[in-house]
Parts: C-alpha cells; sequence; structure tokens
C-alpha cells in the first residue's frame, strides 16, 4: 500500500526531500546483504510505498509540496531533479508569494481556508495515483507559522475528506533556545490541534538530533542538511517495508495502519517517539561490527532511561520493581527517571535478524498495568539491510519521552500568555484569548495523562 | 517573492537612499552573474524596456533591460534630487518617480507634514498606487528620513500616514537617523519629538540611527585603516567604502550612509535570496515587537572591520558575534548589554552553520538581561548569500529598553527650547498647527518612556511564574 507525504513549510519541505533522498538511496543500495528473491520483493514494496512510476522511468515521489513561500520548494524541486534517481511531480506543489511570518493564526485561519481547495486537489490528484492508499504522512515544523498553523488546517481538512485512511503527523520540535520568539505560542496551538485529529504524532526534537550530528556523526560544523539527513535515516529505518510477524510471507500491507496499530492503544495517548541504534558516520561504520545483543541491550537501556543516542546513556535507570502499589511505583518512577512506555514497536534489520532476542523488551514492567506485553510490544523484522548498516534496529515508543519537553513548552507559552505579550498578533487573525485557553487545557490533559502512567 | 518599495523623503532620506541603490546593484550584480531578471531582483527592482516609448510595461521574466528602483524620491528642495539625477545612478530613477518643490521645509515639522502634506497628498497618493500595481505581491514599505529637519521629519511621517490610509495591509518599516547632541538644525529636536509620535502611533517597525554612532564608527575604521592594522589587506568593496559604480569622489555622508544602506541590504537579505532557514520580513515585527507600540529595534552590523578571509576560522566567527552585542557597534548610542531585552534577532548572511548560531547564542546568554516572559527571546535567520566581499555578516536587531536614553535625551534637548518658548512661532504660523500638538507629541513621547521604565522596573527582582491551569482528572 501506498503513502502520500505532505512538506509543509520550510522545514517540512527541506525534511520530506532528505526523506526521499534516503529511500531512493537504500532502495538502489547494493548492500542489502540478503537473497536476489528477498532484495526485489523489499524494493517493490517500498516503491509502491513511496514512489509512483512516470513514463520517463525516474519514479516520482508521491508527494505533495506545500509552501506560502517560494523560495524552499524552488530548491527543493530543483535538488531532487539533480539526484537523477527520483524526481517530485511537477504539478504536484503550490506555494504563495509571502510566508506566514511565523504566525500559526495566518497559517490556520487565513491560508488554510483560502487555499484549501487547491491543495486538497492536489492531494486528490496524488491519491488517484495510487492502487491502494494506506493514509498520510504530513511533514512539518510546530515553530513556524506555514507548517504549524496551514499544517493544522490541512490535517483537519484530510480527516474530513479521507476519515478511513491513517493520518500520521510528523512534528519536528523546535530548538529548546530559539530560532522563533513565538515558537511556544505557536507549538502550543500546533499539538492541541493535531492531537485531536491526527491518529498519532511522530516527534523529533532538533536539540536531540543536533546532539547526535555532533557526538556520533563528529560532524563539527551542523548544518540543517545535516540534521535533516539523520531524521530522514530514521524514518526510513521505520517506513522502509519489513515483516509484521514471524513466518509473514509478505511485506506489511498497510505501512501506517500496522504502526497505528501497534503504537496507539487508546487515542489519549498518541505522540511517539523514535530511537535508533547503531547511528554513526559513514567512516566509523566501516570500522565497526555489531551483535544484536549488545545493540538491543543498549536500544533497551536508551528506551528506559529516556535517552535519544547511545552515548552517555544513564545505566543507573531500572524498571520499578514488580508489585508495588501504583502510588509507591511512580514516585519511584520520578526519582529514578524512569519512562514507562504505553507501547513499543521495534524493527529489526539486517543478518541474521532470526536470533536477536527482545527478552529485554518483554519484561511487563516496562509497560502500563492496562496493557499485556503482547499487546504493547510488537516486532518487525527484514534480513534486507538498511543503508548500508549490516544490523540496525529502531524503536518508535509510545512512552513518557516527551513529558518533560511538552512541560516545558506549555509552561513557556503559559508565562508569556500571562503578560498578553505578542497575542495581539494572533487575535489579528481570529484567535482570540478563549481559543488558546482552550489548547492550553488539552495540552494539560495530555501532561496530566502521561504523568499518570 | 515579494516587493518592497523605498519611500525617500528629504535630503537625509535621499542622501541615504542613494547609497542603499548604488550597494544593492552591486550586490546584484555579483551575485547575479547570469544577467537574468529573477525574483530575487525583482524584489526592490522593475525590469523595464527603455526602447518602447511611453509608459513601458515591466517585463517580468528574460534578461536584464533596464533595472528600475522601486522607489519614490521625495524632496521639498531639489539640490539633492537633481544632484542623483546628474549622478551614476540617474538611470535607475526616471521622473515619473520624483516629487521636488523649490523652497524646502526650513527645519520646520509642521511645514512639512500640514503644508506640504496637504499640498502634495494626492500627487503623492497617486504615485505610491503606481509604483504598487507594479508589484505582484507589495510586502513592505521602507520609509527613509530624518527626524531633525523638516521634509524628511515632517512630510516623511505625513508619508507614513497615508501609507497606512490607503494599503493598511502592507508592512511599514521606517529608517529614521536622529539627530545628535550639537546638530546644526536648533529647531531639530522640536521636529524629532513631534515626528516621534507619528513613528510610534503608525509605523510597525522603526530603526533609529544616530548620526553620532555613524560617525563614530567610520572614524574607528578610518582609524584602523590608516594605523596600518588592517594594512593593505583592506578591499575596496570593503563595507563602507562606495563600491560598485565608481565613486567620483566621495560626499561627507557616504560612509556614514553606507552604513546605513547595508543594514536595510542584511535586513532584507534573508526574504531576498536562498537560506536554510529564511526570514521574511513579515517574520520580524512577529516576532520583535510583542506589544504594537514598542516597536524601535536597536541594530548593530558586524563585521564592520574585520575584513576576513574566505576559510574563517572559527575565533573571528565568534569575535563577529560578541562585537555584534558591545556598545561601539550599535547604530545608536546605547548599550544592549546593560539594558533588557525584550526580543534579540540575529540575521546571519554567507558561510554561517546552525551550531555556530547555537554555539554563540549559549555563549552569549549568560550576559544578556532577558524580560521575565521571554527568557528564549532569540530569532535566527540564516541567508546562504554574503554580502559582498565578505565570506560573512551578522545583523542583530534588539528590542531593548536600552532605546529609551536616546528617547530622554531628546525629551531634554526639547525641554530646554520648549521652556523658552523658542522658535514656537515658527510653528504656530502654519495652518493647522497649535500649540497641543507640541504637548501631545511630548506626552506621547513620555509615556513610551514610561512604558520601558515600567518593563526595567518589574523585571529586576526574581520572576514569580504564573500558576498553571488544573486539569480535573
Ligand atoms: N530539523 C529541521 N528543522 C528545521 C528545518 N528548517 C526549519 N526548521 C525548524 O522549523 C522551525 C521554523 O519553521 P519553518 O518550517 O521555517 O516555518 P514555516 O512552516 O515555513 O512557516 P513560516 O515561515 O512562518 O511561513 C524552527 O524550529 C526550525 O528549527 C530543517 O530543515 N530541519
Ligand atoms: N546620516 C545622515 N544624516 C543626514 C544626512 N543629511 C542630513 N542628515 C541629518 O538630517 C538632519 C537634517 O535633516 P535633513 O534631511 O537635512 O532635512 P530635510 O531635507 O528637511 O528632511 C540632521 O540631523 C542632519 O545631521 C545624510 O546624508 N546622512
Ligand atoms: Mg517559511
Amino acid at each position: 500500500m501506498s503513502v502520500i507525504t505532505i512538506q509543509l513549510g520550510q522545514c517540512g519541505n527541506q525534511v520530506g526531500r532528505e526523506v526521499f533522498h534516503a529511500i531512493s538511496k537504500d532502495l538502489h543500495s547494493t548492500h542489502g546483504l540478503c537473497s536476489r528473491k528477498e532484495n526485489d520483493a523489499y524494493q517493490a514494496a517500498s516503491k509502491e510505498r513511496f514512489f509512483s512510476q512516470e513514463e520517463t522511468g525516474v519514479p516520482a515521489a508521491r508527494a505533495v509540496l506545500v509552501d506560502m513561500e517560494p523560495k524552499v520548494i524552488g530548491q527543493t524541486l530543483s535538488m531532487a531533479l539533480k539526484s537523477g534517481s527520483w524526481k517530485y511531480d511537477d504539478q504536484s506543489h503550490f506555494c504563495q508569494k509571502q510566508g506566514s511570518g511565523n504566525n500559526w493564526a495566518n497559517g490556520y485561519c487565513v491560508h488554510g481556508p483560502k487555499h484549501k481547495e487547491v491543495i486538497m486537489d492536489l492531494v486528490q490528484k496524488e491519491a488517484e495515483k495510487c492502487d491502494r492508499l494506506s493514509g498520510f504522512l504530513t511533514l512539518l515544523s510546530m515553530a513556524g507559522g506555514t507548517g504549524s498553523g496551514l499544517g493544522a488546517f490541512v490535517t483537519e481538512s484530510l480527516r474530513d475528506a479521507y476519515p478511513t485512511l491513517f493520518l500520521l503527523n510528523h512534528v519536528i520540535w523546535p530548538y529548546g533556545l530559539g530560532e522563533v520568539i513565538v515558537q511556544n505560542y505557536n507549538s502550543v496551538l500546533t499539538l492541541s490541534h493535531l492531537y485531536q485529529t491526527s491518529d498519532a504524532l511522530l516527534v523529533h526534537e532538533n536539540d536531540a538530533i543536533h546532539k547526535i550530528c555532533a557526538q556520533l556523526m563528529n560532524i563539527k560544523q551542523i548544518s540543517f542538511q545535516d540534521v535533516n539527513q539523520v531524521i530522514a535515516h530514521q524514518l526510513g529505518s521505520i517506513f522502509q517495508p519489513a515483516y509484521s510477524s514471524d513466518g509473514a510471507s509478505q511485506y506489511s500491507r498497510s505501512p501506517l495502519g500496522d504502526l497505528m496499530e501497534a503504537l496507539v492503544p487508546h487515542p489519549e495517548f498518541k505522540m511517539l517517539g523514535l530511537r535508533n541504534i547503531p547511528q554513526m558516520s559513514e567512516n566509523s561504520l566501516a570500522f565497526s561490527t555489531f551483535a544484536w545483543p549488545g545493540l538491543l541491550k543498549h536500544l533497551r537501556q536508551m528506551l528506559i532511561a529516556n535517552a535519544k543516542m547511545e552515548e552517555g546513556i544513564d545505566w543507573q535507570v531500572r524498571p520499578p520493581l514488580p508489585g508495588l502499589p501504583p502510588s509507591q511505583k511512580q514516585s519511584l518512577n520520578r526519582t529514578a527517571h524512569f519512562n514507562t512506555s504505553i507501547a513499543n514497536l521495534i524493527t529489526l534489520r539486517g543478518k541474521d535478524v532470526q536470533t536477536a532476542d527482545l527478552g529485554g523488551f518483554r519484561d511487563p514492567a516496562l509497560y502500563t498495568s492496562w496493557l499485556s506485553v503482547q499487546d504493547a510490544l510488537a516486532v518487525w523484522k527484514t534480513p534486507r539491510a538498511f543503508n548500508k548498516y549490516e544490523k540496525s534496529a529502531s524503536l518508535v515508543s509510545n512512552s513518557q519521552f516527551l513529558l518533560k519537553p511538552l512541560d516545558g513548552v506549555v509552561a513557556k507559552a503559559w508565562k508569556m500568555f500571562a503578560s498578553k505579550a505578542y497575542v495581539h498578533r494572533y487575535t489579528k487573525f481570529g484567535i482570540e484569548e478563549e481559543d488558546f485557553l482552550d489548547c492550553f487545557t488539552t495540552l494539560e490533559q495530555v501532561i496530566a495523562s502521561y504523568s499518570s502512567l | 517573492m515579494t516587493q518592497s518599495v523605498v519611500v525617500q523623503v528629504g535630503q537625509c532620506g535621499n542622501q541615504v537612499g542613494c547609497r542603499f541603490w548604488d550597494l544593492a546593484l552591486r550586490e546584484y550584480a555579483a551575485v547575479n552573474k547570469k544577467g537574468l531578471y529573477d525574483e530575487a531582483l525583482s524584489s526592490f527592482f522593475r525590469n523595464v524596456d527603455t526602447r518602447a516609448d511611453g509608459d513601458a510595461a515591466d517585463i517580468s521574466r528574460g534578461k536584464i533591460c533596464s533595472l528600475k528602483a522601486r522607489a519614490l524620491l521625495i524632496d521639498m528642495e531639489e539640490g539633492v534630487v537633481n544632484e542623483i539625477l546628474q549622478g551614476p545612478l540617474r538611470d535607475v530613477f526616471d521622473s515619473k518617480q520624483l516629487i521636488t518643490d523649490v523652497s524646502g521645509s526650513g527645519n520646520n515639522w509642521a511645514v512639512g507634514h500640514r503644508l506640504y502634506g496637504c499640498q502634495y497628498r494626492d500627487r503623492i497618493v497617486e504615485k505610491l498606487r503606481k509604483a504598487a500595481e507594479r508589484c505582484d505581491c507589495l510586502q513592505c514599505f521602507f520609509v527613509i528620513h530624518s527626524m531633525g529637519g523638516g521634509t524628511g521629519s515632517g512630510l516623511g511621517t505625513f508619508i507614513l500616514n497615508v501609507l497606512e490610509e490607503e494599503f493598511p495591509e502592507v508592512y511599514r518599516f521606517v529608517t529614521s537617523v536622529y539627530p545628535s547632541g550639537e546638530d546644526d538644525v536648533i529647531t531639530s529636536p522640536y521636529n524629532s519629538v513631534l515626528a516621534m509620535k507619528e513613528l510610534s502611533e503608525h509605523a510597525d517597525c522603526v530603526l533609529p540611527i544616530e548620526n553620532e554612532s555613524l560617525f563614530d564608527i567610520v572614524s574607528k575604521i578610518n582609524q584602523m585603516t590608516k594605523s596600518g592594522k588592517l594594512g593593505s589587506c583592506v578591499k575596496q568593496s570593503s563595507l563602507v567604502t562606495s563600491g560598485g559604480i565608481k565613486p567620483t569622489k566621495e560626499k561627507p555622508f557616504d560612509a556614514m550612509n553606507n552604513i546605513v544602506a547595508n543594514l536595510l541590504l542584511n535586513l532584507t537579505s534573508s526574504a531576498r535570496f536562498e537560506g536554510s532557514l529564511n526570514m521574511d520580513l513579515n517574520e520580524i515585527t512577529m516576532n520583535l515587537v510583542p506589544f504594537p507600540r514598542l516597536h524601535y529595534l536597536v541594530s548593530s552590523l558586524t563585521p564592520l572591520y574585520t575584513l576576513a578571509d574566505v576559510n574563517v576560522p572559527s575565533r573571528r566567527l565568534d569575535q563577529m558575534f560578541s562585537d555584534a552585542f558591545s556598545k561601539d557597534h550599535q547604530l545608536i548610542r546605547a548599550d544592549p548589554k546593560h539594558c533588557l531585552y525584550l526580543a534579540c534577532a540575529l540575521l546571519v548572511r554567507g558561510n554561517v552553520h546552525v551550531s555556530d548560531l547555537r554555539r554563540n547564542i549559549e555563549r552569549l546568554k549568560p550576559s544578556l538581561r532577558f524580560v521575565s516572559w521571554n527568557q528564549e527571546g532569540w530569532k535566527t535567520g540564516l541567508c546562504s548569500v554574503p554580502p559582498v566581499g565578505h565570506s560573512h555578516s551578522l545583523l542583530t536587531l534588539a528590542n531593548n529598553t536600552c532605546v529609551k536614553h536616546t528617547f530622554l535625551e531628546l525629551k531634554e534637548r526639547f525641554m530646554r527650547l520648549y521652556k523658552k518658548k523658542a522658535h514656537l512661532h515658527h510653528y504656530l504660523h502654519t495652518d493647522g498647527m497649535e500649540q497641543s500638538c507640541f504637548s501631545e507629541a511630548l506626552s506621547s513621547l513620555s509615556d513610551l518612556i514610561e512604558e520601558y521604565n515600567q518593563l526595567d522596573v518589574t523585571n529586576c527582582g526574581p520572576a514569580i511564574d504564573p500558576p498553571r491551569l488544573k486539569i480535573a482528572m
């Protein structure tokens, strides 16, 4: 089944082009390390998901590009074309002359309604190209005005127009120390709206990825492209085909549906985080070998200690002892920084995947009491190696990982809101103080829910 | 892409504007190698086929024929504008873009604002409309003027009113040159305070600039150049020598005005050229102006005299960031470092990465004081096209309470005249000008100063966080 990607705003478009680039590169990789037959099946499934075959032979990404200013889309189209191995459909983009000016209300209340028809037409054209459509992946940042405001509007429009399809929002969480001064307002407005429409939100924090670039990738001068390549690699590692059960003979058929089924058992909890191992520069990769037990042991500790990368993990964090009453368990969690999960999805790719032992992730102490381990843990596998990594594991988790950043964003926005600074910029476009209050309420609820795990 | 129209008013406005167009052309010549008229060029220039007679239509694509500035030149004297029309920039303007008179405003705000305002309103509106029609998405008017004289100060702020009425959706950015303490114009405090009220009420954003600061910066560069510290490596086209169209001979204000011209170029670069983190003009007000009236932004430009090589070692780059916050790089005489920030923007051009930005923000943050509800009030933009002759540059825009010192000083100078009612009669002669205009302008200024004071006062002690919303579980 296919997935249509919707790239919104500068960030969404810059991330999107790296995602397709990474997927295309992996598709044509000669490092698959598996049988010819396996590789063919993998390629076919991946192509069906992300590309439509054009007459010219160069596959076209199943994507719709949207921005309110022309520069980024222009650059994105030409960069894709230059790659030679894939491209964007030249009819599948929409831009305007001036951006939303970092104003969520401008994107949501003005640009959204004004351009709904054109954008939804583009989406429909893409949808008609798919034999079987699983759903939509939107790429956006929540700090600006277009990706965040227009992105929230488009998400709602998609929900209305395609009520049965799956809707996953990929959200870039801004650097904590500003690039956009009103980013906390925009974030609160975006998150609360998406939380009510989307099936799940998959979050990447720029600060965390920046650290990965510095510490794991050893990049001295880090650009947005470096950051985006890491994000793209991680996304590829979960969205490329994998078998969703042992003994399955076909690659997973509904990539987004399977993901939601595994990770979102309850609509009150839909914040997803992603981590992977190993992650390193190509140079180091050439000199490294990996064994599954080591990789999985690290990945497990990254999960429970809420580390975004394998360096600097706190090995002291342990799951709480079984049998403690919930109240005690909670206080213990807090002191020990234990990250409680609702559900986890592990994807393993590469050599000897069948031998990998996931016992460490089957410990009930990792999860809430209201879901059995069978329902809380899903594992996908493929012997096809991913992007030059002989073995690789990635983990999507629905857990408390985002509590602290979310609480921080809400706190900062709340403080600014109390002083009424910048509020007039939003009311100008129709977002009133009560609307802000509703959004704060929604997010306080999310925080409370995740805190109570 | 969007377009901007520059409205240059009065002697100062036109002299600064002239430097701006010169440097803008030089910049495009360096960036646009193919000689094709593109979107970036269209933001400040039209492409016109001059062979066609009459009102030549714009050519939207293809080879550059003849570039015309999207500008309106207004002066109530002829001298400066005539000089421009005889100078190297004459082809960039045509006679339909000019409004001049012969008698000047006599350094009298009332004459500029009331008399000429009434008299020229229709002509101004007509020409503004014409300029606007030629844009496919007009985003911003840049008004360039001085505060101390009569035309720029009076008529310039009159035009600001007209712009607000006629084009309410288009941003109004104003570059205002403030008079220095020993300005030749005796009535400059009156003119400036009268103009301030208009700026506070009708501009979206004001970039105040003090001539004394420009002068100091220019002297410092001259000194360094002479003392040989920079020795032979001073490039011909450095930031402050007028490059591009060959300078015949430099006029006294040219070096100073080049600084202002560069401010405008760097302010708009991220809207005109590509970058990994674009900063459109509408983002400036959105991020930097938390309350409508507090829209005065203190700016600094670096490097002013670090004439960098292509491969810049990190240390030098970090110096650029440090300098941007030092007192002697500000375009007004103020010290933002020792006052309170409401918000701060870093607009970087050239070979600078996200990691450089992050490192420097983290390094500088501890030494700067931000208002309690905006502790992380940083906005950043990354434009990949560097300024001509440099590998990188930085423009900072600060919404900082230090600007109130400039206003306080102005108020004092105003009071010195006003107490004695000196020269008042020159103003009161003009129709519609009453003494209440003075008292209202004064109280507007006092209120503004008080708003900054309040922020300073309430942000002295430790901040108490507002209690969060409670959720019933
Ligand atoms: N990871 C990553 N983050 C980015 C990138 N570009 C922008 N961002 C982040 O996105 C946020 C800014 O939002 P943009 O995407 O630039 O804004 P926009 O959606 O285009 O909206 P407007 O420009 O306001 O119309 C900041 O938090 C940036 O850190 C990128 O290429 N990669
Ligand atoms: N920086 C700068 N200041 C100028 C220039 N020309 C005049 N001024 C200043 O502008 C003020 C006088 O206003 P002016 O523009 O001459 O009057 P107008 O023509 O009536 O607007 C004084 O403060 C001068 O110092 C110039 O070219 N550059
Ligand atoms: Mg944008």
